[in-house]
């Protein structure tokens, strides 16, 4: 079975299992228009002031909801042992991967697709004009932000503090991703909006660096 | 339809060490393919870890293992070694301590999806007699953490036994199955060692399934105590097993 057809199958059994319960979903969402709705009591969200700090809060929203999604990825395999079942089954350990980082892609961007009309609305923002190239923006930075939060996801899940441990191997290694990802909203969120394509590059070749480096390491992740 | 060989496996020296502590040294077994292995020992001999190094979940500290094939028509022709880099996945079943199965999702939903990992063909009446074989059929549509214990073992049982494997290998199965499961039990491994399939039990506590066992090996602190070995008399184990319990 290709690694691809393997993922179609894990994917929608994520999808079926979120669905049912909406765990994840409820949770991260509520949580990030907390932190919205905060961030925007402790400033005066003026156009000008959102246009400068409402990237940074956005995708610092975006990164704390996307950890505390990605930590059950693997840690609710554990209660009957399901990655057991999954790592003996005939599909490559990528495969695996590939499925969680798809489902939790799927997740992360419906919780954006609430959030980010409810930033624009507190802080000011028009994002009317620029909704095309703001969706590339939040699709790679998102894509960046599975791929690594998967992998680390699989990591933790075997250890004691995992629920501490994520984020703090998570957020250090998002460093760059957010700076990008920040810097290209920020320049579409500009008075004369223009999509930096520098940043956008930047994205895009940390998506494929990390998924790359996944895929070569998939067999060490998923081990015992 | 083409019978797929049964697979016997092999461990030569095999340890395997979490920190400190010592779970395997130096385990050397050989089990034919067609074998009714019961693998018997105390909580802590290192049964399971055995079993999850022979189910590919675990590898060993140092040591090899290595799978062979045998044709049902030749099952008692010299064993082929399978190829290092063809791990025999798909031949390979276990059922663990743990159900391995979504509580969230229903049984038919559990079926289907390993169904589908697994590349099977015509998925609904697989999964449908599956659930009938194991007396769930009329609970298909109910989340499996609505089941009971029993009814749970049942299904991982089921889920296990899906893809027909040649090599099955059973952690504490009776655990928690009733009269009617524990006869189902032994009805279903009575048929899968008439097939040719190879299987290794643990357990360290009596049940009837033991009965259909070919051969006995019995581990103490990681290490193999007894072995009645392939064609001999197993008995003297078990008896010992029905002495204890």
């Amino acid at each position: 079975m290709t690694a691809a057809r393997a993922a179609a199958i894990l994917l929608a059994k994520e999808l079926r299992l979120e669905f049912r319960t909406r765990e994840l979903l409820n949770a991260t969402i509520v949580f990030a228009l907390v932190v919205i709705v905060l961030f925007s009591f402790s400033f005066d969200p003026t156009a000008a002031e959102s246009r400068r700090y409402g990237p940074g809060l956005l995708w610092i929203a975006f990164l704390f909801a996307g950890s505390l999604m990605l930590h059950p990825s693997f840690a609710r395999e554990q209660s009957n042992q399901t990655l057991d079942a999954l790592r003996m089954a005939p599909v490559s350990p990528f495969a695996i991967l590939l499925g969680k980082m798809l489902a939790n892609f799927v997740f992360l961007s419906l919780a954006e697709v609430v959030l980010v009309p409810v930033f624009a609305v507190l802080y000011n923002v028009s994002i009317a004009g620029v909704i095309g190239r703001l969706i590339v923006v939040l699709m790679l930075g998102t894509l960046g932000v599975v791929i690594t939060g998967t992998v680390f996801s699989a990591v933790s899940a075997h250890a004691r503090m995992r629920e501490l441990l994520l984020p703090l191997l998570l957020l250090p290694i998002l460093a760059p991703l957010l700076i990008a990802a920040v810097e290209a909203t920020a320049s579409l969120f500009a008075e004369q909006p223009s999509l930096d394509r520098t940043w956008l590059a930047f994205l895009a070749g940390f998506d494929i660096v990390f998924l790359t480096a996944s895929w070569l390491l998939c067999d060490f992740l998923l081990e015992e | 339809m083409h019978e797929a060989p049964s697979l016997g496996i092999s461990f030569d020296r095999v340890e395997k060490r979490f920190g400190p502590f010592v779970a395997l040294r130096g385990v050397s077994l050989e089990i034919l393919p067609g074998e009714f292995v019961a693998l018997l020992g105390p909580n802590g001999a290192g049964k399971t870890t055995l079993l999850r190094i022979a189910a590919l979940l675990m590898t060993p500290t140092s040591g090899t293992v290595s799978f062979t094939s045998a044709s049902e028509r030749a099952r008692h022709a010299v064993p082929q070694p399978v190829p290092d880099g063809d791990l025999p996945k798909h031949l390979i079943g276990m059922v663990a301590h743990s159900t391995l199965l979504y509580d969230e999702l229903t049984a038919a939903e559990n079926l289907t999806l390993f169904a589908q990992l697994y590349g099977l063909d015509d998925i609904r009446v697989r999964v449908a007699n599956a659930l009938q074989a194991c007396g769930l059929a009329s609970r298909a549509a109910s989340l499996v953490r609505t089941f009971s214990r029993g009814m749970r073992q049942r299904l991982a049982i089921a889920r296990a036994l899906l893809h027909g494997p040649r090599l099955l290998l059973l952690d504490e199965p009776a655990a928690g199955l009733d009269r009617q499961g524990l006869a189902w039990l032994g009805e279903t491994l009575a048929r899968l060692r008439s097939g040719g399939a190879t299987v290794v039990m643990s357990t360290h506590a009596r049940n009837e399934s033991l009965d259909l066992a070919t051969r006995a090996v019995s581990l103490s602190g990681g290490r193999v105590e007894h072995d009645s070995g392939p064609g001999g008399d197993p008995r003297p184990l078990l008896a010992a097993l029905r002495a204890e319990a």
